[in-house]
């Protein structure tokens, strides 16, 4: 596979991703029947509880949590193995690597041929360390992945975050998918008009092509809808439109939140 | 004499060193459905770019209501608050005026820059998604519309503000036969309204559909104007200005040959 081909294979993989995303927000599960304010408050408690506790089974009972909501949130575990676990792991054990080998404490194991010692300590430090980092992970993929972006952002408004940014982010996510369509077309045609493999400096040469024309694009584009904008009313402020509605159910899950990030907060000091 | 909606004199306009305008004169009255025929390139977008007050001219004057259209006096709130809620522009790519995370959200923008109170823009807003049929769509992201869709919802997300002027940017271009005789529809209901409607096109089919008067664009000037089926009869300016061509088609009777003349389509 060449990399105009392995290019393309990413953008379709992205947009692949993207649209399952979509798909499980408008399912039928827990944490997508829940008002996208309660979702966001009840998971930030959990994920600080997560990240302030010391106890490895403190931490551990909060990933069961994540667990337990994904599985009613009908978020396959297999998914979340393949696009958080692994690659959370991965990043997060080559820092917490060392921490075994470093920390002083007692001696568990001694590593063949170096000689070097393992601490009890060390490992439950790095093990800490990844259980904690797999948690907030979890937690945080769960809320993007059972609630719309749009809603998501609406939230983060709701809940203080400046308009500005709200609105940025919200605006990135949109034309993200266009710039992507964009660049897609534009390599399927160039593979349209390919015989045989590039040699390393062309391929350097058309991947800087590439990228110039979809900056020249992206800033035509920004112009363009700055006047769309500007159009339409925009003076410098941004306004939103907030429309949310809670229901007892809700209230109920807030409550259950709040009473397990409490008790993971006090049996995890 | 009515004031003119926007009396546009001795106009010029350019990109870099490529001139788009010269020179240009024309007036458009009030409650007039106009269409703006030219080729690709003959000045027809840059003119409604400057109608909405989104660029300025380097020369001439631009008039609204009697009113000069500057960049001066658009930073005076008042009159800003004013020019936006009489104009609305629909671009001629969608993806341009799509820039808000859902349909519901996107139709709401306009209202909610003009600070109208929430109550009303939800009712508003719900009230054009029924109108433009696509409240089925409301919670759909810009992105997994159709072009016909998006097309759609531009027109919804300009029309929410009621204005009294609606500048149309190739409002067929792109789409499906179905999409564009529905857009065409809705463009024939404006007749005979308060409206003042402003289409550029280069699809001699819907002229005579969407507009009273046209005037023909070459290079950026007004070659010609008057009414649609006067100047359709004119072939050799037709021809001269790009609007239509000569080519080969075969008749049922098997003759073959070439002529430069119109098209019209039955859906």
């Amino acid at each position: 596979m060449n990399f105009v081909e392995r290019t393309l294979a990413g953008f379709v993989n992205a947009m692949e991703r993207a649209l399952y995303a979509e798909e499980l927000a408008k399912a039928d599960g827990l944490l997508q029947r829940l008002d996208p304010r309660i979702k966001v408050i009840g998971i930030l408690a959990l994920v600080v509880a997560a990240a302030m506790a010391h106890k490895l089974w403190v931490i551990g009972a909060v990933f069961a949590i994540a667990l337990i909501l994904a599985v009613y949130s009908r978020v396959s575990p297999a998914i979340l193995a393949k696009r958080v676990w692994l690659p959370v792991l991965l990043f997060t054990g080559i820092i917490a690597l060392p921490a075994p080998l470093v920390i002083s404490g007692r001696e568990v194991w001694r590593l063949p041929w170096l000689d070097w010692p393992l601490t009890a300590q060390g490992l439950a430090s790095a093990s800490c360390l990844v259980t904690r980092v797999e948690t907030a992970a979890t937690l945080s993929v769960l809320l993007v992945l059972c609630t719309p972006w749009s809603r998501v952002l609406k939230a983060l408004r709701v809940l203080g975050v400046p308009v500005v940014f709200v609105v940025i982010l919200g605006m990135a996510y949109r034309y993200i998918f266009l710039l992507l369509e964009s660049a897609h077309d534009m390599l399927e045609s160039r593979r349209s008009r390919m015989v045989g493999e590039l040699e390393g400096p062309e391929r350097r040469r058309v991947a800087a092509a590439s990228v110039g024309v979809l900056i020249s694009k992206t800033l035509q584009m920004s112009g363009d809808v700055y006047g769309a904008m500007l159009a339409r009313g925009f003076r410098g402020e941004v306004y939103v439109l907030d429309d949310f509605k809670t229901a007892t159910l809700d209230w109920i899950m807030l409550t259950v939140f709040v009473a397990l990030a409490s008790g993971a907060f006090y049996c995890g000091r | 004499m009515p004031v003119p909606v926007f009396d546009v004199r001795e106009v010029t306009f350019r990109y870099h060193q490529l001139t788009a305008l010269d020179r240009l004169n024309l007036a458009i009255e009030p409650g007039k459905r106009v269409a703006l025929l030219g080729a690709n390139g003959s000045g027809k977008s840059t003119l409604l770019r400057i109608l909405d007050g989104l660029v300025f001219p380097e020369k001439g004057l631009v008039t609204f209501c009697g009113e000069s259209l500057t960049a001066e006096r658009l930073q005076d709130p008042d009159f800003t608050y004013e020019f936006r809620r009489r104009v609305g522009l629909v671009f001629q790519n969608p993806d341009t005026q799509l820039f808000s995370p859902t349909v519901f959200d996107e139709v709401a923008f306009g209202p909610l820059q003009l600070q109208w109170p929430k109550e009303k823009i939800r009712a508003q807003v719900e009230q054009m998604l029924e109108v433009m049929k696509i409240t089925h769509l409301k919670d759909r992201s810009p992105h997994h519309l159709s072009t016909g869709e998006k097309k759609h919802v531009t027109l919804a997300s300009v029309l929410v503000l009621d204005p009294e002027v609606l500048l149309l940017d190739e409002p067929t271009a792109a789409l499906d036969p179905k999409s564009a005789s529905q857009m065409i529809d809705f463009l024939i209901g404006l007749r005979g309204g308060a409206k003042t409607v402003v289409t550029t096109t280069h699809d001699l089919d819907i002229v005579e559909d969407v507009a009273d008067h046209c005037f023909i664009f070459q290079t950026g000037r007004v070659v010609a104007e008057g009414a649609p089926a006067d100047l359709l009869r004119e072939t050799s300016l037709l021809e001269q200005t790009n609007l239509v061509h000569a080519h080969r088609h075969v008749h049922t009777s098997g003759e073959t040959h070439s002529h430069p003349h119109l098209h019209s389509h039955q859906h």
